[in-house]
């Protein structure tokens, strides 16, 4: 439902993301690892809109399944070269964090920006912004649900967002970016600084989100917690794809063992005293 | 001596409650812009001015009253996207700068249009001063607090009752996070300048019976609503009116008992000592950009 071919993103004279291409499919749970400073933060936010890319492009697939021009209905005779359909997908790079949430792309940013002096019902609303005038009557029942995902936030509608707990910010600010109605959620290390029931609490609500067809890339510092709920999972190195492939080839993958799980088979020669 | 306090004080109110709702103006735009537009005065000014034009043709009052402040609710939207949209990544003291040269320039083309004569409105309503303990109050003078309680109460109630006021209110609190649920700063910062329009020209209108119109009367007016809106702390909706309100019966007392050419120099002892004493107060507000 996503690709990204090529992408190139600066933050300045930093090259943040390099020669990034990645396809994501409808309806997978995608975890992105890597250490500090990888360019995890970079890609998400180049997703969002919030990073320009230098080069390279950010395709997503056109509603619907069908290509609008459909009338060349034999199948060419120039056989495998032609079977991609380039009409299907939807070129959106560089287009705007606003309007890139009309896309269908929500960023649950990585330090959660939540809108801390108005309450947890208005941070709420305020997440259904670029459907309220369609759907202004059924907001108060996307809210409803929200709270029956997050049970946590229940009762507490009126209270000020900034007032609540790291958890439950984490949880509203996911909550907030689930009333967009995306289809595809983007949540940059929604684990850090939480304990670890939350965690797990969250990672059980993200697993249970994947059910309902909302395709999910979740950037983790915490590897083994995203490993587990993950179908896939890429490890990103100085600003590209290392390593790729199912969770559990990553989890049993010695090189992530190493780095990213605190698990060394061979101890270095100089562990030792 | 008494009925003189008391004249200076109604005298005082009438004159704060101009200054008040300049800074009203200056300050909910500020809030929301991080833009400190010292063409406010200029606004005023042009809506007076274009009002008194447009009742000269032999319209009745409200009409004249309404398409004014219109026209300059476009020109401030229209000033906005020429101006102030193509400089959104400088910095404020940039900003306030392009105000500045706004103010300028809107000055000197009201002076092109209207020339350097004095204009006046009729007062709303007929009928001489009210009387209170033998000191003389100005109907007009109600109609300007009514003003001032009515855009108070207007905005209150867009800020906290409707979903497009959380939505500027989100803008505000987190640029970033408003941008990602859909906001756009840019359209929310148009309609900030296209509201302080149609606010700065009712402010002239409403002072027209009661003051000089002229072409150059933005620049005062724009100065006190400056110091009106940091007496009371620069980005408090509430502290600008009441510092508007101050400031205005400071003046009054000055002129009335120590001396009249105290008056225009007043507000600017007022900043300097501000500045002197409490500059992080302001400056402090000044140097962050909002939207
Ligand atoms: N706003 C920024 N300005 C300059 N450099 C940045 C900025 N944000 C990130 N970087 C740099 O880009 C690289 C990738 O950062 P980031 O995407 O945040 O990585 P991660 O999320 O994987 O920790 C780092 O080298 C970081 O220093
Ligand atoms: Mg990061």
């Amino acid at each position: 439902m996503l690709r990204i071919e090529g992408l190139d993103v600066y933050h300045g004279y930093v090259q943040a993301v390099r020669g990034l291409s990645l396809h994501v499919k409808e309806g997978e749970l995608l975890a992105i690892l890597g250490a500090n400073g990888a360019g995890k933060s970079t890609l998400l936010g180049t997703l969002a809109g919030l990073h320009k890319p230098a080069k390279g492009n950010i395709l997503v697939k056109r509603k619907g399944d069908t290509p609008p021009n459909k009338e060349k209905g034999n199948t060419p005779v120039g056989g495998m070269s032609q079977v991609e359909c380039p009409q299907l997908w939807k070129d959106i790079t560089n287009t705007s964090p606003e309007k890139m949430v009309r896309q269908g792309i929500s960023l649950v940013p990585e330090r959660r920006e939540i809108f801390s002096s108005l309450s947890v019902l208005d941070n709420l609303m305020l997440g259904a912004y670029h459907r309220y005038r369609r759907d202004k009557a059924t907001i108060l029942c996307d809210v409803r649900e929200v709270m029956e995902i997050f049970p946590a936030l229940k009762g507490r509608e009126k209270e000020m967002a900034g007032t609540l707990s790291g958890g439950l910010q984490q949880m509203l600010a996911i909550g907030r970016a689930l009333m967009a109605h995306p289809k595809l959620l983007l949540l940059d290390e929604p684990s850090v600084g939480l304990a670890p029931l939350v965690v797990r609490e969250i990672m059980s609500i993200l697993s249970q989100l994947k059910k309902t067809g909302v395709t999910i890339m979740l950037v983790e510092q915490n590897t083994r917690a995203a490993l587990k709920v993950a179908d896939r999972a890429l490890v990103m190195e100085r600003g590209s794809i290392t390593i790729s492939g199912s969770s559990a080839e990553l989890m049993s993958d010695s090189k992530v063992q190493q780095a990213y799980l605190g698990r060394a088979r061979v101890q270095p020669a100089w562990g030792q005293a | 001596m008494s009925d003189q306090l008391l004249q200076l004080l109604f005298s005082g109110l009438t004159l704060g409650s101009i200054y008040s709702l300049i800074a009203l103006a200056l300050v909910t735009t500020f809030n929301i812009t991080g833009v400190l537009n010292l063409a406010l005065g200029e606004f005023a000014a042009i809506g007076a001015l274009l009002a008194i034009s447009l009742y000269a043709t032999g319209m009745p009052l409200i009409a004249a009253f309404i398409l004014s402040i219109v026209l300059v609710a476009i020109m401030g939207g229209v000033l906005e996207r020429a101006a102030i949209y193509p400089a959104r990544r400088a910095s404020g003291l940039t900003l306030i700068i392009i105000t500045i040269g706004l103010s300028i320039s809107l000055r000197g083309l009201a002076l092109l249009i209207w020339g350097t004569d004095t204009y006046s409105l009729p007062a709303f309503s007929k009928g001489g001063p009210f009387f209170i303990g033998g000191a003389a109050l100005n109907p007009q003078s109600i109609w300007i607090l009514g003003l001032a309680v009515l855009t108070l109460s207007l905005l209150y109630a867009f800020f906290e009752l409707t979903y497009a006021g959380r939505a500027v209110k989100a803008a505000v609190i987190n640029r970033t996070a408003a941008r990602l649920v859909g906001i756009n700063p840019s359209t929310v910062s148009f309609w900030a300048f296209v509201g302080s329009g149609a606010l700065g020209a009712a402010a002239g209108i409403f002072i027209a019976p009661v003051t000089m119109t002229t072409y150059d009367m933005g620049f005062m007016l724009g100065i006190k609503g400056f110091v009106a809106a940091v007496i009371g702390g620069l980005s408090n909706v509430g502290g600008a009116v009441l510092g508007g309100l101050l400031l205005g019966v400071l003046e009054s007392y000055s002129a009335g008992l120590i001396s009249s050419g105290l008056k225009d120099a007043l507000a600017i002892i007022i900043l300097l000592a501000v500045l002197l004493l409490r500059p992080q107060g302001i400056l402090g507000v000044l140097g962050e950009r909002k939207i």
